[in-house]
């Protein structure tokens, strides 16, 4: 049993090890000899434009829920006024984040994971090391830029697709009047909100591209290494993404704190 | 030209390599005969540098790849390439973009010169007439049989003109006219390159056709090393085994 516990601990602290290092040698590779602009273009069109659709439908669905959800529980209290401030720091600062993150890991990162383990079992990524290609600098890099780069515009898009549909559910199905939806926001919705939105979709991205990229250059085992390569990073990614949303609220709620109190101890 | 010293791999609890010795003249076709499942595809990716071996030493050109740092190892077997046993093309590519790759990635692998589209267009051309691929410029890798996916991957191969070409598995799957067919284009390259090249393969009319000297590869060592004829007078199972089943009698044109 301890022998079993010793094996998996090691096992997760080698993956963890190998994943540190894959990412550190693809911001090396990407500084020393940035890859090709036409290879960071392709995959900004595939991380980006492509994902817009999939990301508007799923911002726009939940401004509708979150604005319904928000006048039955608080309607009743009074509390009807508050919808939008309600629907926009939720998006702000976690759905948008998170659904965008979500939606780009099913729809980018399988992809992403599918297509390098389809090529390292099928000897491609070999072949390009015999050709003297480093496949962090090819294949990772212009991937990783193009995430980290499309992400936060995505989260953008989806916050505002959601706060637009939050408005006309709260203005066209439940009568309220659309200075006291967006009104509030002014007062409530801060700098440090936005700026938390931003730097959360930043790091999701950046979690989301480097887990499915990992995964998808250590698959092995064939057409079913690549499924279920495929399947764990989209689970990987999803759980790495909640815990570092986790920590990032704590870690910026506690900053934000601080630098409040530190302020009023000023004056 | 290529030393390989006391090279040793593990894979899992499997020693696929145990302290392997192999020198590899210039200008010479090594063939590698083995066992399916022998390591003799790992070799070629020891000596490539897509492996590193445990332990032991791989000297290519008086440059020791076993020892290189990561970092360096592109620079370092810029001279080399590599046929795979399923070719490896890359899937979202066509041919004439998989055959241009690595001029448009190096230039020459020599000077390092840039070459123009132009000159690139028609060396790609040269590469798959040569292969007899032309006429399949646009055609995806999926559009291919597995004989043209070879030639195509040997088209990719002989375009940037290694010195050290390595050929894992030439004609394995191939019907007895394709397998023929790149028996010749391998010879052909040699002959036009004047490079060094290590072939492992099963098939024994291949061997002795290109072969200058052929090694014996069993329970992760070089067993035999010879020209053919001593090589197969040679008192071993295996070789016995080989002697006794030959039923070709092709022979290296000279």
């Amino acid at each position: 049993m301890i022998a079993l516990v010793r094996t998996k601990s090691l096992r997760i602290l080698e993956t963890i090890g190998d994943y540190v290092s894959l990412v550190i040698d693809v911001l090396l590779s990407a500084l020393k000899k940035p890859p090709s602009w036409t290879l960071i273009r392709e995959q900004l069109f595939h991380i980006g434009v492509l994902s817009l659709s999939v990301v508007a439908i799923t911002g726009f669905t939940t401004g509708f829920v979150l604005a319904a959800q928000s006048f039955y529980q608080l309607g009743e209290k009074g509390l009807s006024g508050v919808t939008g401030v309600l629907v926009a720091k939720s998006m702000i600062t976690e759905l948008g984040p998170i659904l965008t993150a979500f939606m780009v890991t099913g729809r980018v990162g399988s992809s992403m994971c599918a297509e390098l383990g389809t090529m390292k079992v099928t000897e491609q990524i070999d072949a390009l090391k015999s050709m003297a290609v480093n496949p962090n600098s090819y294949l990772i890099a212009p991937r990783f830029i193009a995430g980290i780069v499309m992400i936060p515009p995505l989260t953008l898009f989806s916050t505002m697709m959601g706060i637009f549909g939050g408005y006309l559910i709260a203005v066209n199905l439940f009568n309220l009047p659309a200075s006291s939806y967006f009104a509030p926001m002014q007062i409530h919705i801060t700098l440090f909100d936005v700026a938390t939105g931003f730097i959360k979709s930043f790091v999701f991205g950046l979690l989301m591209v480097t887990v499915c990229c990992y995964r998808g250059m250590k698959t092995s085992g064939g057409a079913a290494g690549v499924g279920r390569a495929t399947t764990q990073s989209v689970v990987t990614s999803y759980i790495l993404i909640l815990l570092s949303d986790f920590f990032l609220t704590m870690g910026l709620n506690l900053l934000h704190q601080k630098m409040h109190f530190d302020w009023m101890k000023g004056i | 030209m290529i030393h390989i010293k006391d090279v040793w791999k593990k894979y899992g609890h499997i020693d696929v390599l145990k302290g392997l010795n192999l020198d590899v003249k210039q200008g010479e076709i090594l063939v590698i005969l083995g066992r399916s499942g022998a390591g003799k595809s790992v070799l070629l990716r020891q000596i490539i540098g897509i492996e590193k071996p445990d332990r032991g030493s791989i000297e290519v050109d008086g440059v020791m790849i076993s020892d290189i740092k990561k970092n360096e190892i592109y620079k370092a077997v810029k001279d080399m390439g590599m046929l795979f046993q399923g070719a490896a093309l890359f899937d979202s590519m066509n041919i004439e973009q998989n055959t241009a790759f690595y001029l448009e990635q190096h230039g020459d692998p020599i000077t390092g010169k840039k070459f123009s589209p132009a000159e690139i267009k028609n060396k790609v051309e040269e590469a798959l007439a040569m292969v007899g691929l032309d006429g399949t410029e646009k055609k995806m890798p999926s559009d291919l049989s597995g004989g043209m996916r070879k030639r195509a991957g040997l088209a990719r191969l002989i375009v940037y003109r290694p010195k050290i070409l390595l050929y894992d598995e030439p004609t394995t799957g191939l019907d007895p006219i394709t397998a023929q067919q790149i028996n010749e284009l391998i010879v052909q390259t040699q002959n036009e390159l004047k490079g060094t090249s290590i072939v492992v393969t099963h098939d024994i009319a291949s061997a002795l056709y290109m072969a200058d000297r052929l090694a014996l590869h069993q329970e992760g060592q070089i067993s035999v090393v010879a020209e053919p004829e001593p090589f197969f007078k040679t008192d071993n199972p295996t070789i016995n085994f080989l002697r006794e089943n030959l039923t070709h009698n092709q022979r290296k044109p000279q």
